[in-house]
């Protein structure tokens, strides 16, 4: 990406295993709740959060950096292979509950969509997760276990049932003895010696998520997209036809920013499947739709932002219109470069990289799945190709990387001229399979796949085993550390 | 554990609640901190309520706001103004929860006690604490300190005050967007405690970088400072600082900034005076009225009277009524409606010679929009241009937009209409409602939707007191009594709640005469929802009639009805009855 590219961006990286959560051991089934649905980093990269299929939101946090008590200097002497990301896990806890809604008799999952985190305040952490229908706002904190030690009233000895409590009503109270709470009753001068505060001691801690604030009933499709504006108090929500703009403070209500529900369904031709805000200018965000385009749209132009400021879209190549060109070219998942400068995109067959300032197509072209396009016909069948592939981009830029079938994932060089092209698989040895992709002889697929495969870990010596996908990554903020997600396993490789 | 003597019991479990596990009970406890304080004395409040508050800082958002609330008024408990520096530390521990409402209100609380507190004691104390929670670690510290500034500023040494103007510099271009918001909130607040030799100086630095800021959410703050400011600086001043500010908000790239201004314009005329209004001014709000965005041209349209408060008419006619014209045949609904919420009251601006020729066109086709609000703020505002130019020039529209209106398909918007006419009668006059209006008065009694026929009996009440019992008496008062006759049960109901609103404005003789006989009739009904509203019918009129009328017919009445095989008949005829025992008593 920046062409005077630092010494790392020249030489392909050598990708190292680092630590694998949730690893499943060999026949071991692999539960539907507990597969990966989300995964995000932190701004800071020192926190960590996966959403499963089961609603539960899990945190880990870096091992490495918080250690490192003393200066600088001791840190940089430190053995530079011990210098990666490490994280444990922090807590878990149930971010969303199956529901039912009655209105449209419609069942909403508690799956996790999408997790962002917000600004972290007072040393408590704070996040977003969303379900097809419902976001919510969470706090995560370090809560001192009360211990109340001394009290006024033995709570043993209280008189019996009939307790006369200062919040029921006064008429309950023995005779009189309510006037030593009316106003003006005046208490001795230097007050009541006998009465004493509860002492509290014990000053342990836990970890306790507090849920802030519901965002609902504000989408009538299944949202695809949250992304917190860097203004710090507003953020999105993208649903299949519309785009919401929420402040954080305010649960009760959004606005529409981006509408492209026609007036008449049957002309629906292209839905939005993934939105993002600009990470520096707070009036900008882009959302990607199924036909293959991007649009960055600007919202100081107006308050409905309807007609886009720039439209990304790759011509199509003239004679290569076949019935798989719309559903292939339809964008799962875009992720802006920290700097704002490029948006990564991936659709079914590649990864692109474009520059915010050209418009006229991308600007990079990686392909990912080009073996799998003379099998379209079966993965259409077994509805693999509308796998949601998502995408990252390196902290500094200089690389991209998304998820592939059997468990692998790709990374490329972004920087200009770079051939780094990895291919690896979430598995404690990642470059066991040096797979040259196109190269693989092709056996019958259809005797491979079994639609609704009964165990998703049976085949997972092929190459090209659809049931173990790896729909889900992220890249660590600042430094080579990635995490993706492989059925319920979290894998994290360093480089 | 102690035991405590039984009449020190209420105050005891009040205590123990501070810390009990029922959020309800702490925040309940926490409400009469006042008590808990003086049961303990004034040392101990110092000594251990107030630490004690002060680790309570991991509590629910609920019972923390109610803590800074009362903290706020705390001085008394803690032994006056000299002790108020121990309410300190609780307070700033509240300024740097991430709740902004606990936030605002433990500033608020901050502010009233630094207001009380001794010079000295906030040299010593306040002052470090805006400071300390200035430099903190977390945005919600310095969020907080930016509403503290103007407190702190008052009475410090030069030294000092240099140091606070420094820090709030500092705020102002704070990495946080959050906190460069609340400095730009602040700053004119801040400003107004400023010598006005730093003001020209300094401030003036701060606001004009918080105008470049690249946050449109920093910048629409700004705007709001842009008057406050106006009115502190020299008008000379406020003509080079503060003027090219605002003209370039007025033309910002983001829609929310120049909503803003389009909100705040009319309050900077003032500050800048006429001649700069008239050059700069009215074009920038020209601009805004044409605006692109229909939420600027809505804000813009929303002010128009306001502004054209401030110019002559001339100008007015010039340069902002072309623009209202176009406005009137806006495509966007709301545009319309925020400018007929507005428009009528030009009228007595222009007067009447310019209302005639130029408002009347835009009365009448506003009248006629397709859109019900539109309409309705019309009507809403009709006394403003009958005291310019009378009403019958505009009657001839009127009437089919108050029919079109009474008539609409969504009783929100005859609801609307109805809450209206007691106005309309008035500025009419009793022939023209006579003629027109009468019968749709009767029609919303019997409308599909419960609240527009209650809205309707109201109206007559409300009619009834505007033109008097005589009028009442022949042109309400027959078709109401016809009405309880009617073969619905519910439209028989609705004539009784009539006649109980009506019942008071008619007065006694009317009410016996009339209203009497037909609700002893009514009591005879055979649906049992009629009956026990008789008796509370009954029940209402008797304080209005004779203790004679009560004793002969209403009481027999109630009796009969208490006999009623119908539970809530019964119920309803001995709550009446015993309110006639019970004013027989007094």
């Amino acid at each position: 990406m920046n062409g005077a590219a630092a010494s790392s961006a020249g030489s392909p990286l050598e990708w190292r295993f680092s630590q694998v959560f949730g690893e499943r051991t060999a026949g071991e089934e692999v539960q539907e709740v507990d597969i990966i649905s989300a995964i995000e980093f932190d701004k800071s990269g020192d926190h960590l959060a996966t959403g499963d299929r089961g609603g539960r939101v899990v945190l880990f946090e870096r091992t490495d950096t918080k250690d490192r008590g003393g200066s600088r200097r001791d840190a940089e002497q430190m053995d530079y292979a011990v210098k990666h990301p490490e994280f444990r896990y922090k807590t878990e806890f149930q971010s969303h509950e199956p529901e039912f809604d009655y209105l449209k008799s419609l069942e909403i999952e508690e799956k996790i969509n999408k997790i962002r985190w917000c600004q972290p305040a007072n040393g408590a952490l704070f996040l977003l997760s969303t379900n097809d229908k419902t976001i919510k706002y969470w706090k995560v904190q370090e809560k001192k276990i009360k211990k109340i030690s001394e009290m006024n009233i033995d709570p043993s000895k209280a008189f019996g049932d009939n307790r006369p409590s200062p919040s029921s009503p006064p008429q309950l109270l023995a005779n009189g003895v309510h006037d030593y709470l009316s106003k003006d009753f005046s208490f001795p001068p230097g007050g009541i010696p006998s009465l004493r505060l509860p002492m509290v001691t014990s000053q342990e801690t836990s970890l306790v998520a507090r849920c802030r604030r519901v965002y609902a009933h504000a989408h009538d499709y299944h949202i695809n997209s949250i992304s917190n504006s860097s203004d710090g108090e507003t953020f999105i929500s993208a649903d299949d036809l519309r785009v919401n703009l929420w402040n954080l403070e305010i649960s009760n209500q959004s606005f529409n920013i981006v509408d492209v529900k026609p007036t008449n369904m049957e002309d629906l031709t292209e839905v939005i499947t993934s939105a993002e805000f600009h990470p520096i200018h707070c009036n900008m965000l882009a959302y990607s739709s199924s036909k293959g385009s991007i649009r960055l749209i600007d919202m100081r132009q107006s308050a409905l932002c309807d007609s886009h400021t720039k439209l990304f879209e790759e011509p199509e190549a003239p004679g290569s219109r076949s019935f798989f060109t719309e559903i292939i070219a339809s964008i799962s998942d875009i992720k802006f470069s920290r700097d704002g400068r490029y948006i990564l995109s991936r659709d079914y067959m590649t990864l692109k990289l474009w520059d915010i300032n050209m418009d006229s197509g991308p600007v990079a072209s990686y392909q990912v799945h080009e073996h799998l396009r003379p099998k379209l016909c079966d993965l259409y069948e077994n509805d693999s190709i509308f796998d949601k592939f998502e995408c990252c981009v390196s902290g500094d830029g200089l690389r991209v990387a998304t998820g592939s079938y059997s468990n692998l994932f790709r990374v490329f060089g972004a920087s200009k001229g770079s051939t780094e092209a990895a291919t690896l698989e979430a598995s404690k040895n990642p470059t066991r399979r040096q797979i040259q992709t196109p190269a693989r002889p092709s056996r019958s697929m259809t005797s491979m796949i079994r639609r609704g495969s009964e165990s998703p870990g049976a085949e997972n010596g092929n190459a090209n085993d659809f049931t173990n996908k790896l729909l889900h990554m992220a890249w660590h903020p600042t430094e080579n550390s990635i995490a993706c997600a492989a059925a319920n396993s979290l894998y994290m490789y360093y480089a | 554990m102690a035991m405590v003597d039984e009449p020190l019991y209420p105050i005891a479990v009040l205590i123990d609640e501070l810390k009990n596990d029922d959020i309800q009970l702490r925040l309940n406890s926490i409400r009469r901190l006042s008590t808990i304080a003086r049961a303990l004395g004034e040392e101990r409040t110092r000594k251990e309520l107030i630490p004690f508050l002060s680790e309570n800082s991991d509590d629910d958002d609920e019972v923390l706001l109610a803590m800074a609330g009362e903290l706020g008024v705390f001085i008394p408990f803690v032994g006056g103004v000299e002790h108020a520096h121990v309410l300190l530390p609780p307070l700033e521990s509240l300024c740097t929860v991430e709740e902004t409402c606990v936030r605002e209100k433990a500033v608020d609380s901050l502010c009233k006690i630094g207001s009380e507190m001794r010079e000295s004691d906030l040299v010593d104390s306040f002052v470090p604490l805006v400071k300390r929670l200035a430099a903190g670690e977390w945005f919600a510290a310095r969020v907080s300190a930016c509403g503290l500034f103007h407190v702190a500023y008052q009475g410090c040494t030069d030294v000092l005050k240099t140091e606070l103007r420094s820090i709030y510099n500092q705020l102002c271009q704070d990495d946080m967007p959050m906190v460069r918001r609340a400095a730009a909130t602040n700053l004119g607040k801040f400003a107004t405690t400023l010598e006005s030799s730093y003001l020209n100086a300094e401030i003036m630095t701060m606001f004009d970088d918080l105008t470049k800021d690249e946050q449109d959410s920093v910048r629409l703050l700004a705007v709001e400072g842009c008057a406050a400011l106006g009115k502190l600086l020299e008008p000379q001043d406020c003509v080079a600082r503060v003027l090219p500010v605002i003209v370039n908000f007025s033309q910002d790239k983001s829609w929310r900034v120049r909503y803003m201004v389009a909100n705040q314009l009319y309050e900077l005329c003032e500050a800048v005076g006429p001649d700069c209004t008239k050059t700069d001014l009215v074009p920038a709000y020209v601009r805004l009225l044409q605006d692109n965005e229909a939420e600027v041209r809505i804000a813009a349209a929303g002010k128009v009277t306001k502004f054209c408060q401030l110019l002559n008419p001339e100008l007015s006619i010039q340069h902002i009524l072309p623009c209202v014209k176009d406005l009137s045949s806006d495509s966007s609904q709301h545009v319309r409606s925020a400018l007929a919420s507005v428009i009528m009251g030009m009228a007595p601006i222009l007067g009447k010679d310019s209302t005639i020729e130029h408002l009347l066109p835009i009365f009448l086709s506003l009248l006629k929009d397709e859109f019900p609000d539109v309409r309705l703020n019309i009507i809403s505002k009709l006394d403003q241009v009958n005291q310019v130019i009378g009403i019958d020039r505009l009657s001839q529209s009127l009437l089919p937009a108050i029919v079109e209106l009474a008539e609409d398909r969504h009783w929100r918007v005859r609801l609307a209409i109805i809450e209206y006419v007691p106005l309309l009668a008035s500025q009419l006059g009793i022939g023209f409602f006579d003629d027109k209006l009468g019968a749709l008065c009767m029609q919303w009694l019997q409308d599909k939707v419960y609240s527009i026929r209650e809205a309707g009996a109201n109206n007559l009440k409300r009619l009834a007191e505007e033109f008097g019992s005589e009028w009442a008496m022949q042109h309400l008062v027959p078709q109401v009594l016809e009405m309880v006759n009617n073969p619905h049960y519910l439209h028989r109901m609705m004539a009784l709640r009539a006649i109980s609103l009506m019942a008071p404005v008619m007065g006694s003789e009317i009410t016996c005469s009339k209203f009497l006989p037909v609700v002893v009739e009514a009591s005879k009904d055979i649906v049992p929802n009629i009956k026990f509203n008789v008796a509370k019918l009954m029940q209402s009129l008797i304080p209005i009639v004779d203790q004679s009328v009560v004793d002969k017919t209403i009481r027999q009445c109630l009796v009969d009805l208490s006999e009623d095989p119908d539970v809530d008949v019964r119920y309803f005829a001995n709550q009446a009855l015993q309110s006639i025992n019970g004013a027989a008593v007094a």
